[in-house]
């Protein structure tokens, strides 16, 4: 008996010092949302002026941009996927990867061969695990990603598509490259404190109708009236216009996976949170009926041991008597 | 007195906005000075280039910015770049020990920019020699 109850006490300890670490955890996951969020914002106004500069030049332009236009026969798509770096953020890589074989597994179905880049170490784990081969990884910045780690991931998609625009069917074409010819990204949208979504979407060949989309403040002055002057003054281009759109495209998708990562990281640290929150509740509650039994096992000997002397007493009493 | 409505945009943060009676800047075709009323315009950024705004208290705004666009409408200008700095919080000894290792360095690519925004950061910060 006395042994469980220190057993007993053991474990009601060690998940007492568990709970700390969970809600420590809580507490930083919750910091950070706040702080990834506020980056979210940060990053919007660069967002907007590149996507009204695209959109002015777009319609400027004629749209002969490889970026722009569709391949004929697409063999080779890209795959960007973003995870975590850490677990303990519930079914955020879950979610994500399972969207991202859904996409892979569309992508064969349209006879395209996927080519895998992975952001985070979760995501490396889980392909490497089941021998798939992945282009490329990135990992070491999926919370706090900077604008220095999304240029490198751009830069190595870039090449590979560039790469990709003289292969004909599955060969490497004159630079003897093996490219791509589009480039997906998946990555989890962060909506709301409680809602993160997996999304996949195309970057490239751009849809200049996505673009417009995209620019959904100026369509908001638009219908308010307000951006009558608005409409597609005739720019002048310093260089030529397709000069500028050769330089600003590449930046725009660094832009697109830049926001991207920056909602993942947001979206990791809530589930993180939520994870680390309902994880204390239940230590919590663990560390709650492991003390109940405790006492009972403390309140049990008790009882034994009284009863003992008790019998003890009685015992000695009567063999007292019979002298 | 008719003035520049300008915004000027980092990748991670929208640094300035503001009124403004002119903006010079270089482009890669050539230095280009603003004033209100300009003709709608998009020009890339002369790499290590610097951009000047007039304010309206007439002070002069210097900033260093790297892989930037500028665009100019009706409603005003606006500066986009990967980063950018404002003159005055240019960090002057940091910006020349980043000229010195980046010329150090040699040929390579990555050093040949790095050298380069050194060098705007520091004609920026007017310290340039």
């Amino acid at each position: 008996m006395a042994a469980s109850l220190r057993a007993l006490r053991r474990r009601i300890r060690s998940t007492q010092s568990t709970k700390k670490i969970f809600s420590a955890q809580e507490l930083i996951a919750g910091a950070r949302i706040v702080r990834a969020q506020a980056r979210v914002e940060a990053s919007k106004p660069y967002a907007r002026e590149i996507t009204r500069v695209l959109s002015a030049l777009a319609s400027s332009a004629s749209l002969d941009h490889p970026l722009l236009t569709e391949p004929e026969n697409p063999r080779r798509a890209a795959v960007l996927v973003i995870t975590s770096d850490r677990g303990f953020a519930g079914s955020y890589n879950v979610n994500v990867l399972r969207r991202t074989e859904e996409l892979l597994s569309l992508l064969r179905q349209e006879g395209k061969e996927p080519v895998l880049y992975v952001v985070g170490r979760k995501g490396e784990t889980y392909y490497s695990f089941r021998n798939r081969e992945m282009a490329e990884t990135f990992t070491g910045f999926s919370e706090q990603p900077g604008y220095a780690d999304a240029q490198g991931v751009g830069e190595q998609l870039i090449a590979a598509f560039t790469a990709g625009l003289d292969d004909e069917d599955g060969d490497a074409g004159a630079d003897g490259i093996v490219g791509v010819d589009e480039l997906h990204i998946v990555y989890t949208e962060f909506r709301s404190l409680l809602s993160q979504v997996p999304v996949a979407k195309r970057m490239a060949p751009l849809e200049v109708e996505e673009v417009e989309e995209f620019d959904y403040e100026r369509e908001e002055r638009e219908r308010q009236g307000d951006g009558a002057t608005e409409i597609a003054p005739s720019y002048e281009f310093e260089p030529s216009a397709e000069g500028l759109l050769d330089a600003l495209l590449p930046k725009y998708i660094t832009t697109r996976i830049y926001a991207a990562m920056l909602e993942a990281a947001a979206s990791e640290s809530a589930s993180r949170r939520r994870a680390m929150k309902s994880a204390s509740d239940n230590a919590e509650e663990l560390a709650k009926n492991l003390s109940r039994q405790a006492n009972q096992a403390r309140q049990a000997e008790i009882t034994q041991e009284i009863s003992e002397i008790v019998g003890g007493t009685d015992a000695l009493v009567s063999a007292g008597s019979n002298d | 007195m008719a003035t520049l409505q300008v915004e000027l945009v980092a990748v991670e943060r929208k640094i300035w906005s503001g009124e403004a009676t002119s903006v010079i800047a270089r482009t890669t075709e050539g230095e280009l000075g603003v004033l209100p009323g300009h003709a709608p315009l998009l020009g890339q950024l002369a790499e290590g280039g610097v951009v000047t705004i007039r304010t309206e208290t007439g002070e002069d705004m210097v900033i260093a910015a790297h892989g930037g666009f500028l665009s100019i409408t009706e409603r005003g200008v606006s500066i986009l770049a990967e980063t950018a700095e404002i003159s005055s919080e240019i960090d002057v000894e940091r910006a020349r020990e980043a000229l010195r290792r980046a010329e150090s360095e040699g040929d390579d690519p990555d050093a040949v920019a790095a050298a380069r925004r050194a060098q705007s950061r520091l004609r920026a910060a007017g310290a340039s020699d």
